[in-house]
């Protein structure tokens, strides 16, 4: 019962990318393709490279000087690396959700609006009011913040404001969203809200989220990948990663074996 | 267990480790009641028999214990890939060995019925199936303690000649039915004999597919059946 399009066309493709910290090799000759409209999940032991990876997808390494990138990243067949991609346009496509909730110390209006108003997304005041209201209402918070949006964000939730991360990634309308452990910091609960609202996002975009959460990944994605060391040692639909994995590696490290 | 990688939880481990025992412990008892029951229809011993009857009350109670035991295990250690392969297969297992039980039950009471009529030849052809029906279940148990899937597969080939050993038998007792009818009533109950020990057979061949499943994570091709006797008409080949 294989519920995932396999052959839906890869929206971002890695080739061959590499990645040194200095003169560290920490990421090696990865080849990735993450297929639209599915969620691929990055698995693997600490410092094996997959958040690594997942900055390399909207060029979040540019911003670490000793980090160096080589290969070829597209997204719909666009070189991202090409000197005369405009980087906030870039990451405007391919948004961003961290470990930690991080919301501006503003309301929860301006949290969302923010991204818009810098784009240009909306011309008058009631579409930033629609975007403001489809986005929390896409991230699943509408109806715990509509009374309340002058409100700080910081006074919401942990989960809550993880939420408010979320509407405020999809505010600019992303084609991707990366997600990076987006709920290490949150209990049982929001976790599940969490979990629940990434399957429905897939359905308007693609997601790759990085998680330490194997059950996590199980649940939530289409495609899993595992990374150990630096390589790229397994990718394939997540059913078949997790009951029969191919590598030894893969196996050891999902079955919580020694070594 | 076997030599697979240990996991970082110990106690895991020897939670697959007590799986294990359990399930081997049941075999054992499966593998003895057939035996047992098998025996006492050749020998007509009905204490052996009223014996066996008796004794399948502790099988099932090992069923319920490893279904209750594994269900505890995929709750609370969220098994994967070899593991998670494992335990699913000896929930089945063990399902097919407590099916054994109640055939070998079975074929004790029938004993009980038959005992009462004068013997027929046909107890030597029978133990005989019952022979390569108790090895295939010896072979069995032997590949999952192993994680052998070679030897698994061929208990599965070893089917085809409980199939042949059952129409044989089905055939042999039809004779005996039409030279006599009063040959019916026994007949009748050795028939349910042979097709319980064909029975047998075919769950030693589910253990030997699961057994397929949780090393290689393949499932088998489609079973042939052998079976010629659903089509068999006695007065049809007679005339």
């Amino acid at each position: 019962m294989d519920m995932s399009p396999s052959n839906a066309a890869p929206k971002l493709t890695a080739r061959g990318v590499n990645v040194f910290y200095g003169d560290a090799h920490v990421l090696k000759q990865v080849d990735l393709e993450i297929r639209e409209h599915e969620v691929t999940a990055l698995i693997g032991p600490s410092g094996c490279g997959k958040s690594t990876f997942l900055r390399c997808l909207n060029r979040m390494n540019d911003l670490i000087e000793i980090c160096r990138v080589d290969g070829d990243v597209r997204l719909d067949g666009e070189d991202i690396y090409d000197p005369a991609v405009d980087l906030v346009y870039l990451r405007a496509r391919i948004g961003m959700v961290f470990q930690k909730p991080n919301p501006f110390p503003k309301s929860i209006y301006d949290n969302v609006s923010y991204g818009p108003k810098i784009h240009g997304l909306a011309r008058s005041r009631a579409e930033m009011d629609d975007i403001v209201s489809s986005s929390l209402g896409r991230a699943g918070l509408w109806e715990e913040v509509k009374d309340r949006l002058d409100a700080p964000a910081t006074g919401l939730s942990g989960g809550q404001q993880q939420r408010l991360c979320i509407a405020r990634a999809i505010a600019v309308r992303p084609e991707v969203i990366l997600m990076d452990e987006p709920c290490s910091a949150l209990d049982p609960i929001a976790t599940a809200r969490i979990e629940a609202l990434i399957d429905e996002l897939r359905q308007n975009f693609t997601i790759v989220i990085v998680t330490h959460s194997m059950q996590q990944a199980a649940r939530v994605s289409q495609r899993t990948a595992f990374f150990h060391l630096g390589d790229l040692v397994e990718v394939g639909d997540t059913d078949t990663v997790f009951t029969k994995p191919v590598d030894p590696r893969t196996e050891s490290y999902i079955s919580g074996h020694i070594g | 267990m076997n030599d697979r990688a240990e996991h970082i939880s110990k106690a895991f481990d020897e939670e697959l480790r007590q799986l294990d025992n359990r399930l081997a412990e049941m075999g054992g008892m499966a593998e003895a009641q057939l035996a047992s029951a098998v025996e006492a229809l050749r020998r007509s011993n009905t204490e052996l028999a009223g014996q066996v009857v008796l004794r399948d009350k502790e099988i099932d109670a090992l069923d319920l214990e490893i279904d209750l035991f594994s269900v505890r295990l995929v709750a609370l250690r969220q098994p994967v890939a070899a593991d998670l392969r494992t335990i699913f297969a000896a929930i089945k297992i063990s399902s097919d060995l407590e099916r054994i039980g109640d055939l070998a039950k079975n074929i004790a009471g029938r004993t009980l019925a038959v005992s009462r009529f004068p013997p027929l030849p046909t107890t030597v052809s029978i133990a005989s199936m019952a022979h390569v029906v108790q090895a295939m279940i010896k072979q069995v148990l032997d590949a999952w303690t192993a994680r052998d899937a070679e030897g698994a597969a061929d208990v599965c080939a070893r089917d085809l000649e409980v199939d042949q050993h059952y129409a044989s038998l089905f055939r042999e007792l039809l004779t005996y039915m039409m030279e006599d009818p009063r040959n019916i009533g026994p007949c009748t109950h050795l028939l349910f004999v042979a097709k319980n020990l064909e029975r047998v057979g075919d769950h030693a061949t589910n253990i030997a597919e699961q057994i397929g499943y949780a090393v290689l994570g393949t499932r088998p091709p489609d079973r042939q059946t052998h079976d010629p006797t659903h089509t068999l008409v006695p007065e049809a080949d007679s005339r």
